[in-house]
């Protein structure tokens, strides 16, 4: 779908990998947020989301011409919290931290906010396409030459609620539940920092057996005259991360740091399915 | 490439379908009422669509005892009249047609979690499932597409109450860029307790009907709703379109999570680049459907904003929320629906309740109803919480 290559120049995420395990590693949030009444305020996916999107731009002299985030729930504790108020205070002198933080926009508004930047800014809350469609919106930013460099972040939490029901829904037989946050900053030219290079990428939809799926992965590979790629499955990366909806996030972000420093240079090609969504992401060391 | 509008389709407080908008404008007749759709202490209007979940259902063919959020019905009955306006049939069109589907919702399925959560909160192996599947924003888009018969591209976006009018702009932009040749773009959303309560803890409601660009305004009102535009690539029309989406633009106002700067920075920015991207002066612009919450704040920055943009050649502008209340997230489509409404009509709607200018800026909104005007080309405004602000430009459609 990419109209042209995308770089990235730069990704931060709250995981950490020893010994082969994935930790989840908050940001030293004083030092990203050191307004502490700011701080305090902000729920956990919103100082997670904030502190690792601003550690993305820490050495960025110029501003950004774009910030995108992705959430597949939003601030869902934020959510929880303010409906426990609605039933708790009978609709009564309800404070309304908890509703303002609970839209999705919040963690994107509040980046623009903290580096005072007016250029466009957006936020895609479609499950496993919520950060496909952001980098989609990215890499047309940058195709366009609306843009020189664009902010693009996952973030989603997880609360004891939300792992409640979805365990009721039968959904963590294969993977554990997961969260995080991952923030990229994309370029429309390669420079010297370049980490990797996205080629290209397809979203779709459907139910698709698996010859079909791998017709169409052939298909995709074929089109990019990229058919020695590597290819990382869902079955790859989230027994790390484990499942949530901008999961791929947490795959583009390892395969940037791994990448840097491998001598294999075969592409790599990151596949996601969630329900019926699903998304091949081609990258390539630069 | 120019991208071009082929369908619209609405349902708010004031209609269920574009006839039924079109004669609540013509009769100045707004939709609001005491909320109906739950339980609830506060004694506010709102703008409830006037049809139970039931009707919605049987209208859209699905059977009573699939549950369905709200958000989702409003946003098929919407999309799907908008679909059918613009002459489409997508389960039987061509396959090489690449079709998408870009929706918002600030909500999603709210209003049957809200069926979920009491039980829930109690005991958590309580609650039924069945109400909290569709609880995520994205759930509403897929229903979306499935009633629709879209198979190829489909997205979410929640920007607040700009959220509708980036969905529109992302449309284009993506027909533009020669990734699709037709796209559904619009928003929907469910009144719910959430909101409701939302709004009321930010102390902007109004007891009584908004009164946007009125001195005297008090807040705003909230309301439910569903607008889509269809839009096209010129190349795949079978039909004249109503007219073009030839500019837009976003930008932040990087100013308070929830306020807006006193100078309108953000909005300023947001209407001066649709202009700029249409290729227009501001004396180009005919009609704003404006923001226009009613709220002190939103009114006096988008009001600062307009007069930093037009100087004292104002074009006549209206907010339609006097009749819609605020539909968030739906807000962008219904207006974007209107506003090409406005240029194939020619007509320019009437901001309700409207008696005295606010006096820093001194703007007076249109309050008479008007059509067979000739205008040449529409803004529609979409501001909301976190700065997010959205303009987008139609003009009319010339070969």
């Amino acid at each position: 779908m990419l109209t042209k290559p995308v770089y990235i120049e730069k990704a931060t995420a709250t995981f950490e990998l020893t010994n082969d395990q994935c930790q989840l590693k908050e940001p030293d949030y004083k030092r990203m947020i050191p307004n502490a009444t700011l701080r305090r305020r902000m729920s956990r996916i919103v100082r997670m989301g904030v502190a690792t999107g601003l550690q993305c731009l820490e050495e960025s002299t110029t501003p950004v011409d774009a910030i995108l985030t992705a959430t597949g729930l939003g601030c869902l504790a934020d959510t929880e919290k303010f409906m426990d108020t609605i039933l708790v205070h009978n609709e009564e002198l309800l404070a309304p931290t908890a509703f303002i933080q609970s839209t999705f926009n919040t963690i994107g508004a509040q980046i623009a906010l903290l580096t005072g930047n007016h250029s466009y800014n957006n936020t895609y809350v479609h499950r496993a396409f919520s950060l496909e469609s952001a980098l989609l919106d990215g890499g047309m930013l940058l195709g366009e030459e609306e843009a020189s460099s664009v902010l693009v972040g996952a973030v989603d939490e997880m609360t004891p609620a939300l792992q409640t029901i979805l365990g009721r829904m039968g959904c963590w037989k294969k993977y554990k539940p997961g969260e995080g946050a991952a923030f990229f900053l994309l370029s429309g030219s390669p420079s010297a920092k370049s980490l990797v290079e996205i080629r290209d990428m397809e979203l779709f939809s459907g139910c698709f057996t698996e010859k079909e799926m791998a017709d169409r992965m052939a298909r995709f590979l074929r089109h990019n005259g990229a058919g020695d790629a590597q290819i990382i499955l869902p079955d790859t990366y989230k027994p790390y991360c484990g499942e949530y909806p901008t999961a791929m996030s947490f795959a583009l972000w390892y395969s940037c740091s791994w990448m840097k420093d491998s001598d294999d240079t075969r592409p790599v090609l990151l596949c996601n399915s969630f329900l019926n969504n699903h998304s091949f992401l081609l990258i390539k060391k630069v | 490439m120019r991208v071009c509008v082929t369908g619209i389709g609405c349902v708010s407080g004031i209609g269920v379908n574009v006839g039924e908008h079109l004669r609540s404008f013509r009769d100045g007749q707004d939709g609001l009422g005491p909320v109906t759709l739950f339980a609830t202490n506060h004694d506010v209007p709102v703008s409830e669509v006037k049809q139970t979940n039931e009707m919605l259902k049987r209208q859209l063919g699905i059977p009573l005892s699939d549950e369905r959020s709200r958000t989702a019905l409003l946003g098929m009955t919407a999309a799907g009249e908008a679909v059918s306006d613009a002459g489409l049939d997508l389960r039987v069109s061509d396959p090489a047609l690449r079709v998408g589907l870009i929706s918002s919702t600030s909500t999603g399925g709210m209003d049957l979690t809200e069926s979920f959560y009491p039980s829930f909160r109690e005991n958590p192996s309580q609650g039924r499932l069945r109400f909290v599947v569709s609880h995520d924003a994205a759930d509403s888009t897929e229903r979306i597409a499935d009633y629709l018969g879209v198979t190829g591209f489909r997205t979410t976006i929640s920007t607040a109450c700009s959220s509708a009018a980036n969905a529109i702009m992302m449309g284009a932009r993506m027909i533009r860029q020669g990734m699709l040749d037709v796209v559904i773009a619009g928003g929907t959303d469910a009144l719910c307790k959430f909101t409701l309560n939302g709004f009321a803890s930010l102390m902007i409601l109004d007891r009584e009907p908004c009164r946007p660009f009125d001195a005297s305004r008090a807040g705003l009102n909230l309301g439910e709703g569903a607008g889509y535009l269809v839009l096209q690539s010129e190349s795949t029309l079978s039909k004249t379109p109503y007219c073009l989406l030839s500019g837009y633009a976003n930008a932040n106002d990087a100013y308070h999570q929830t306020a807006s700067s006193s100078d309108g920075t953000g909005a300023f920015l947001a209407m001066k680049g649709a202009l700029d991207k249409a290729g227009l002066q501001p004396e180009d612009v005919d009609y704003i459907n404006a923001h226009g919450t009613g709220t002190p704040n939103n009114d006096a920055s988008e009001s600062q904003a307009i007069r930093r943009l037009f100087g004292d050649r104002v074009p006549g502008l209206s907010s339609t929320k006097t009749f819609t209340g605020h539909t968030l997230g739906a807000a962008g489509g219904l207006e974007a629906v209107f506003s090409v409404l406005s240029l194939r009509h020619g007509i320019s709607y009437p901001n309700l309740n409207f008696s005295t200018p606010i006096e820093e800026t001194g703007l007076l909104p249109l309050t008479r109803y008007q059509e067979g005007m000739c205008l040449r080309s529409v803004l529609s405004n979409s501001f909301g919480f976190g700065g997010n602000n959205t303009s987008l430009l139609f003009r009319q459609y010339t070969r």
